[in-house]
């Protein structure tokens, strides 16, 4: 009888082959997909804390802005804006594959590159409109 | 033998995770729900982009508003816990430490709902 592999001693190699496989914009996307959700869980935690910051008065509300005016504070905002954007686009790639939609090789390769572009311009198109002053028009 | 599983089980449709397809059905529905209210947050907090406090006070106690944004917060949550919930069933084996890990998720899923929509009861009143 063979011997049980589980019982020989050796680190058997565990699924995802994430070493052994090359990288394709799938699995790429996949990785993502589960990054960004996890990064907006951190958002999600920000949300709470803007939202009782206003809740708080004008007080409570400069405390939480010395720190989204903070140059690592707009980078961690530009980082959950990049993330909302590619979870977002990317999540209605999966509804569509829920369907039935889009499961061709080729199809998903190019919807994958399709969704990081698409992301980065929005997030940055985000920050542009914020920057060239042409969002707060709710103030 | 054609299968393992017996008629009851069958039946009964639940498979080896005992919840069935209900837990993959919940994040796809508030998945779906989140397209239309990610609209509306992207809309607000670019509008809200350098505003002052007052002008965030008076946006969001505005009923509408409120509204939108304790229901954006309170499915963002719970979407958030059924994706966290997927990674620790995926890496995390050791049972007590799941379930510890799968009580703390609920756990913060709730108190972020209670958070935001008490924060947003302040603001409005």
């Amino acid at each position: 009888m063979a011997e049980n592999p589980q019982r020989s001693g050796h680190a058997r190699p565990l699924s995802p082959h994430l070493t052994i496989w090359r990288w394709q914009v799938t699995m790429l996307s996949s990785i993502m997909h589960r990054a960004t959700g996890m990064a907006l869980s951190g958002g999600a935690i920000v949300l709470a804390w803007w939202l009782v910051s206003v809740s708080n008065g004008s007080e409570g509300y400069d405390s939480f802005m010395v720190y989204a005016a903070m140059p690592l504070g707009l980078l961690v905002l530009f980082g959950f804006t990049w993330s909302f954007a590619f979870h977002f686009c990317n999540g209605i790639r999966h509804l569509a594959w829920d369907l039935g939609y889009g499961f061709n090789k080729h199809t998903a390769s190019k919807t994958g590159f399709l969704v990081f572009a698409l992301s980065f311009l929005i997030a940055i198109a985000a920050f542009a409109l914020v920057w060239t002053g042409n969002a707060g028009y709710l103030q | 033998m054609k299968s393992a599983q017996t008629p009851l089980h069958k039946v009964q449709g639940m498979g080896a995770s005992h919840s069935g397809t209900g837990h993959f059905w919940r994040e796809r529905v508030t998945a779906v729900a989140l397209i239309p209210l990610s609209l509306w947050f992207a809309y607000a907090m670019l509008g809200l982009a350098g505003a002052s406090e007052p002008a965030i006070l008076n946006f969001l106690s505005l009923p509408w508003n409120a509204l939108l944004m304790a229901t954006f917060a309170a499915i963002s949550a719970y979407h958030m816990g059924l994706g966290i919930q997927v990674v620790i069933d995926d890496y995390v084996h050791a049972a007590g430490t799941k379930i510890l890990l799968l009580l703390l998720v609920r756990a913060v899923v709730i108190a972020l709902i209670g958070t935001c929509v008490f924060a947003l009861i302040r603001i409005a009143s």
